[in-house]
């Protein structure tokens, strides 16, 4: 093998050098988070900060209820990823496993509303949550949310590929569908129901028009819209922006790392699927 | 009362379904039927004042600021889908080398898609800084100085142009250099989602042909042209319509980057989903921001259309 072999330094040296272009973003936010203000400003810029300090990061948390922010991303991504799972895997299960009349229709009903762009449904939805009540409240961050077409119609295609036999035993048996659905179909779409977990965290995490438009007080502002509007306040503090940037983008990195393989397998597959 | 095994069936189905047909008709279908009453109206905050008829479609079409809006966000895609495809083909063309160091590779290139559009917004604002930005102190090193990236409202070509050009009318000026910048921020953020979907384009392709290819002596040219671009092809294809869309309905960059007010220098960077959000949520004109998003719709409906008539003809499914 001629794997480490002359020929692959080029390729080596093109992609490192991408890569740091890649990188740079990151090391900058951070780097400038651990400086003071006055050093941030400095021209031309020092590359490790001269002073190690951490005062941004508490600063942060006087400025704007960062927990707050938090705390309610948490909460609107795990009950809207609930709510998907729970829509979804039923629905999923009867496109692929019942027969009833206009199955096919309605299924490609339900992608063809999958295909309508935010901005065509936005105005009308937001007069339908005035109407509700619900301007400015968790529920209209979340339950327009929690169906999400995109994971039924992978969760279809992996119950419709599972063997028949399964489910003709499991008839034989006497099962009923809901103990087919919770003891068989369940526990064989790990896979899918992971990549499902996964898109899902990512876009509720970091959806930010929606909930810019359907919120107006701060306490219930999620951490995209938080920080948005902190960069608005805050349009020179770069050091705070950049800490408060920081600690908003690491949950996701740590997840990202954690489940790494599943979110570029998935895109990848999702992509040649099309 | 017994029911007939297969009507049993339908209201099982009936059942399962259920859940998720209440939210998507609640929150989907009617707002969409909706929308098109509302498009139809002087429609404000306190509800439906006048029947306009088409009167709404009609005033967005000749609005001169819907038609800037609609030729910022046309160069904006112009620049930033054949870029990104092209950057993202060649590095995926090099990670198929069977290069050792893949994955660190392909995380680092993923990282800026996982990141938030916001933190992304708000980290490029501080690169571009004109004063003290490290993209400017970077481009210092090698002689060039005072760009002043997102507060710059000039257009490429009335650059390259020079001094003569100031009445040079809006469409020729090109995009500004503040567009410009936003669609370098987006071809970073954008880069490895297509390198991935390019990466497992290139997989699938079997290998065969590259060995048959090598036994009749063909250049790497050769090969790429021969081979890989034709056989590539359907991925090419979803990855053009993918970001043509997701350029479209770029958005929150502008909120968060440019201006104040945004959309500026100039409205330079003023596209149409940051006028339909400051028509119908600033302005709460909401008939009228209804009419925009329709015709927005139908403008990318005619492209994705466009591309599929004139493409697909070439794309080869194999």
């Amino acid at each position: 093998m001629d794997k480490s072999g002359f020929r692959y330094i080029p390729i080596h040296l093109l992609l490192i050098l991408g890569g740091l272009g890649m990188l740079l973003p990151f090391y900058w936010m951070v780097v400038t988070s651990l400086k003071t203000p006055i050093e941030a400003l400095r021209f031309p810029p020092t590359w490790i900060p001269a002073l190690l300090q951490f005062r941004n990061y508490p600063e942060v948390f006087r400025q704007i209820p960062f927990w707050r922010y938090l705390g309610n991303t948490v909460f609107i991504t795990f009950l809207t990823l609930t709510g998907v799972l729970v829509t979804g895997i039923p629905a999923a299960y009867a496109f692929a496993r019942l027969r009833f009349p206009c199955r096919e229709s309605l299924f490609m009903g339900f992608l063809a509303l999958m295909m309508i762009p935010l901005p065509v449904y936005l105005v009308p939805s937001y007069i339908v949550l005035y109407k509700l009540g619900w301007i400015d409240t968790y529920a209209a961050m979340i339950v327009p949310w929690i169906v999400n077409v995109f994971s039924i119609f992978l969760l279809r295609q992996h119950i419709k590929q599972l063997p028949q036999d399964l489910f003709d035993a499991a008839k034989i048996d006497g099962c009923s569908h809901w103990r087919i659905l919770i003891k068989i179909v369940v526990p064989l779409c790990k896979a899918p129901l992971a990549t499902i977990t996964v898109f899902n965290v990512i876009s509720s995490w970091n959806s930010f028009f929606w909930p810019l438009i359907v919120t107006n007080s701060d306490h219930i502002r999620p951490l995209q819209v938080g920080l948005a509007y902190f960069s608005r306040e805050q349009s020179t503090n770069y050091t705070l922006l950049m800490a408060a940037a920081t600690m908003a983008i690491i949950p996701l990195i740590i997840l990202f790392f954690i489940a790494q393989r599943q979110i570029i397998q998935s895109q990848a597959r999702a992509g040649l699927k099309e | 009362m017994s029911l007939s095994r297969s009507s049993k069936e339908a209201l099982t189905a009936l059942l399962y379904l259920l859940p998720a047909l209440v939210i998507l008709i609640g929150f989907r279908f009617i707002p969409i039927v909706l929308a098109v009453r509302i498009s139809l109206y002087d429609w404000g905050m306190a509800g439906p004042r006048q029947f306009l008829g088409l009167g709404n479609y009609l005033a967005v079409i000749k609005d001169p600021l819907f038609y800037r809006s609609l030729v910022n966000t046309g160069w904006y895609v112009l620049f930033e889908v054949p870029v990104t495809i092209f950057v993202s083909l060649f590095v995926a063309i090099l990670l198929n080398q069977q290069i050792r160091g893949l994955g660190i590779y392909r995380t680092v290139y993923y990282l800026p898609v996982v990141t938030s559009i916001v933190a992304v917004s708000v980290i490029w604002k501080w690169l571009y800084h004109p004063d003290r930005g490290v993209l400017n102190y970077l481009l210092s090193l090698v002689g060039i100085t005072g760009t002043r990236w997102l507060q710059e409202p000039r257009g490429i070509f009335q650059l390259v142009l020079g001094a003569h050009s100031e009445n040079l009318p809006f469409l020729l000026r090109g995009p500004s250099i503040a567009l410009l910048s936003l669609v370098l921020m987006g071809i970073w953020k954008a880069l490895g989602y297509n390198i991935v979907i390019f990466l497992a384009g290139l997989q699938n392709i079997p290998q065969a042909f590259y060995e048959a290819a090598k036994i009749d002596g063909a250049s790497r040219f050769q090969t790429f042209w021969k081979i890989t671009w034709p056989l590539l092809s359907p991925t090419t294809y979803y990855v053009l319509i993918m970001s043509s869309i997701a350029a479209f309905e770029t958005f929150s960059q502008i909120w968060i980057m440019t201006g104040p007010p945004p959309g500026g220098p100039l409205g330079t960077t003023k596209v149409v989903m940051y006028y339909f959000y400051e028509n119908a949520f600033e302005l709460w004109r909401l008939g009228y921001g209804a009419a925009i998003a329709f015709i927005a719709f139908v403008i990318i409906l005619c492209l994705t259309i466009f591309q599929r008539v004139f493409l697909e003809k070439r794309v080869h499914y194999g």
